[in-house]
């Protein structure tokens, strides 16, 4: 499916800048991805890893730069793009199930106003099946541990079924054996064709799960494949401090500041 | 009385000519309490008015308590006066659709200026919604206490009718009805279409916002369509219970979050319990001559702390039940850890730990839960007790030595992978050994490749399986 469009990149985010209340907290990131793989973005705190996958989802608004998918707009291809948040996103008090949540995987391909009936019933037990939570339908979302819930999430994110996934730090606060679940499934969807970017924050595990790596500290310090970028000179300059010419022109622009 | 006043004008008014729904019924639960048929009916009719008015608030109050919006049912109660005060200034009257309309608008303004604050003057929510409600309200006020000469019915606002709801009977469609039946009937229908047709998109956007914006549902458009099913049901509550809706949009939903994990049973429940409230108030009104809304809100509240305290999920009378029964197994296993090693130090009599009554009590930790914990502990044939001699049973001997192992091999572990002094070991240990199983003792015994002792050079009693 992704053959037939080899020449448009997966996705291309070009020279995108982001600002909270006007001061910029990413400046000019491009990246593109054009071919189906496991991608991490690392950096320190603060760097808008987060910020970036959010803006790319379109949840933050740009201050400039475009972002497209499959050659149009993140917008006409929502379809087939899915978005995990961070576990903490959420009310986990709701009262719903965890089957109920999983089902709402399927909402986007509903659409407004149509039930999802017993093809996205099925659909949402399989992912329940594939994420190992199947005895757990029926709990209440709260009364499961965190790895539990990362693992209600991904499956949510499968119910989607989409080709490129965003995921905001789906191993934050997990045990080792959910983290060792959520790579094989990472893993086993990758080699289904799909493209899943991942905000990271475990370097260890780096070379060994991911294929390409985007280094990031308020700017994209380095991207490409794990093998090439993932090196210490790279770590250096991500990690090693931002540029604090950026600090003072983010603080110049929130406070309009004249060019004398 | 005055109910009774007002009852007999509206009966030679109307009764004569329009028939009342469920005349028959009430004429024959009247005769069956030997009471006055018009205070059946009357009763009856306040009922349903009481009924129909929780279930729309509980209905749209379930999804203002779990989108954390519980502030915004009491805006819009408040606000509803700015409307109402606008709409007199404009027209000069008080008609009640121009009213209708202007309270709606209001509330939906409401809505509106307080994203408007919010976002403009970068204040939390729930600031800008005590700034915009009260600036309105107090707008309201001004203008209703300027209208001297027009009859602006405040105490209506503030307090509804509940009380004359089933004596001001109106004819409508043939028959006579209560005439709030009028705003309540319209509004439910509109309540329950919203939650059929938006089922869906609205648990989505209540639960996570965010996924909804990336699946393609603007969580915006179902923020305002809440908001204005909210406003409607609000403007049509507040002719009944006046400003104290908010007991009713907020007060049951929240109680039935208490009993249930499931929404679909907190949405049926929420209404039952408004309604119960309704009527319990009503009843305890006509008794004291008092407040029907006021009372209905109290009767809310007193649900809310009966499902504190008994809730099945997680009240405290449960918890509590919980801790004594934990409690009393631990000072249970105190005294047979403590026969055990009493047994084990030799001044046993012929192999069998003999002790007293007052000894065991003493090692239960002498509390309220001593004598318990003894009777737990013959319940379970434990402990034979003849006179003042006590001593383990065969049982009671190999539950005190599984406690003693558990006691002496988390008091290894901890050596092994704690830097502790020898005088550190114990305490933790004492509170461990009520919760370490035999999974967790083969898990312990293979880690430190079955150890004999313990740190203080005590034998690890051995488990024969």
């Amino acid at each position: 499916m992704i053959e037939a469009e080899a020449d448009t990149p997966i996705l291309d985010v070009h020279d995108m800048t982001v600002a909270y209340n006007r001061r910029p907290v990413l400046w000019n990131v491009d990246l593109t991805i054009r071919k189906p793989g496991l991608t991490a973005i690392i950096g320190p705190n603060g760097a808008g890893k987060s910020t970036m996958i959010r803006s790319v989802m379109g949840l933050v608004p740009m201050v400039s730069g475009t972002v497209t998918a499959w050659g149009e707009e993140i917008a006409k291809q929502r379809h087939r793009i899915g978005y995990v948040p961070q576990r903490g996103s959420v009310d986990w008090d709701f009262p719903i199930s965890v089957f109920e949540t999983v089902l709402m995987g399927t909402f986007g391909n509903l659409g407004w106003f149509r039930r999802p009936g017993r093809k996205q019933k099925e659909l949402a037990s399989q992912c329940l099946e594939r994420v190992g939570m199947q005895d757990f339908a029926n709990r209440q979302i709260g009364q499961l541990s965190g790895g539990q819930q990362q693992r209600v999430f991904l499956a949510r994110a499968l119910a989607q079924e989409a080709e490129l996934y965003f995921m905001d730090e789906p191993m934050a606060g997990v045990d080792a054996a959910t983290e060792r679940i959520v790579f094989d499934l990472l893993k086993s969807l990758s080699e289904e064709g799909r493209t899943i970017v991942v905000v990271h924050h475990d370097l260890r595990t780096v070379p060994e799960y991911f294929d390409d790596v985007v280094l990031l500290n308020v700017r994209i310090v380095a991207s490409g494949p794990v093998d090439t970028t993932f090196n210490s000179a790279n770590l250096q300059a991500t990690y090693g401090g931002r540029l604090s010419i950026l600090d003072t022109m983010a603080e110049a622009v929130q406070k309009q500041k004249e060019t004398e | 009385m005055s109910i009774a006043t007002v009852l007999n004008k509206s009966a030679t008014l109307f009764g004569a000519k329009t028939p009342i729904p469920f005349e028959g019924l009430t004429t024959k639960i009247a005769e069956l309490l030997s009471m006055a048929p018009t205070d059946v009916q009357n009763a009856f009719w306040t009922i349903a008015v009481g009924a129909l008015c929780a279930t729309c608030c509980a209905l749209a109050g379930c999804f203002l308590v779990l989108r954390r919006m519980s502030l915004l049912g009491d805006a819009l109660s408040h606000s509803v006066l700015a409307g109402m005060a606008a709409v007199y200034l404009v027209t000069g009257g008080v008609e009640p659709v121009p009213m209708l309309i202007g309270a709606l608008i209001a509330g939906v303004m409401t809505a509106v200026l307080t994203q408007f604050v919010h976002k403009a003057a970068n204040l939390p929510e729930d600031s800008s919604i005590g700034i915009v409600f009260t600036s309105l309200f107090a707008f309201g006020v001004v203008v209703v206490s300027q209208a001297k000469h027009v009859h602006l019915d405040l105490d209506c606002v503030l307090f509804g009718d509940l009380a004359f709801a089933g004596v001001d009977l109106r004819p409508m469609m043939g028959w006579l009805w209560p005439h709030s039946f009028q705003s309540l009937v319209p509004s439910l229908v509109i309540t329950l279409l919203f939650l059929i047709v938006f089922w869906k998109e609205l648990r989505l956007t209540s639960f996570d916002p965010v996924l909804a914006v990336t699946l393609g549902f603007s969580a915006g458009v179902m923020h305002y369509l809440l908001t204005t099913v909210v406003a409607i049901v609000t403007v049509s509550a507040m002719g009944v219970v006046g400003l104290l809706v908010v007991a009713l949009l907020i007060v049951p939903p929240a109680t039935a979050r208490l009993l249930t994990n499931r929404l679909s049973t907190m949405l049926w429940l929420s209404c039952l319990l408004g309604t119960v409230a309704t009527t319990i108030g009503y009843f305890l009104a006509l008794k004291w001559d008092s407040s029907a809304a006021g009372l209905t809100a109290v009767v809310a509240g007193i649900e809310l702390l009966a499902a504190i305290v008994f809730s099945p999920l997680d009240g405290l009378l449960g918890r509590t039940i919980r801790t004594v029964r934990l409690r009393t197994r631990i000072c249970a296993e105190d005294v047979l850890a403590g026969l055990f090693r009493k047994q084990e130090r030799g001044d046993a009599d012929a192999g069998v730990a003999v002790s007293t009554v007052q000894e065991c009590i003493e090692l239960a930790g002498n509390g309220f839960l001593a004598a318990g914990s003894i009777r737990w502990l013959k319940t379970r044939q434990l402990l034979d007790h003849s006179g003042n001699r006590v001593s383990l049973t065969a049982r009671g001997y190999n539950y005190g030595r599984s406690l003693v192992r558990s006691h002496r091999l988390w008091e290894a572990y901890l050596h092994e992978n704690f830097d502790l002094p020898h005088d550190h070991l114990h305490d933790p240990a004492e509170a461990m050994e009520h919760f370490i199983g035999p999974e967790i003792q083969r898990q312990i015994t293979d880690e430190l490749a079955a150890p004999a002792e313990d740190p203080h050079g005590r034998e690890i009693p051995h488990i024969e399986r």
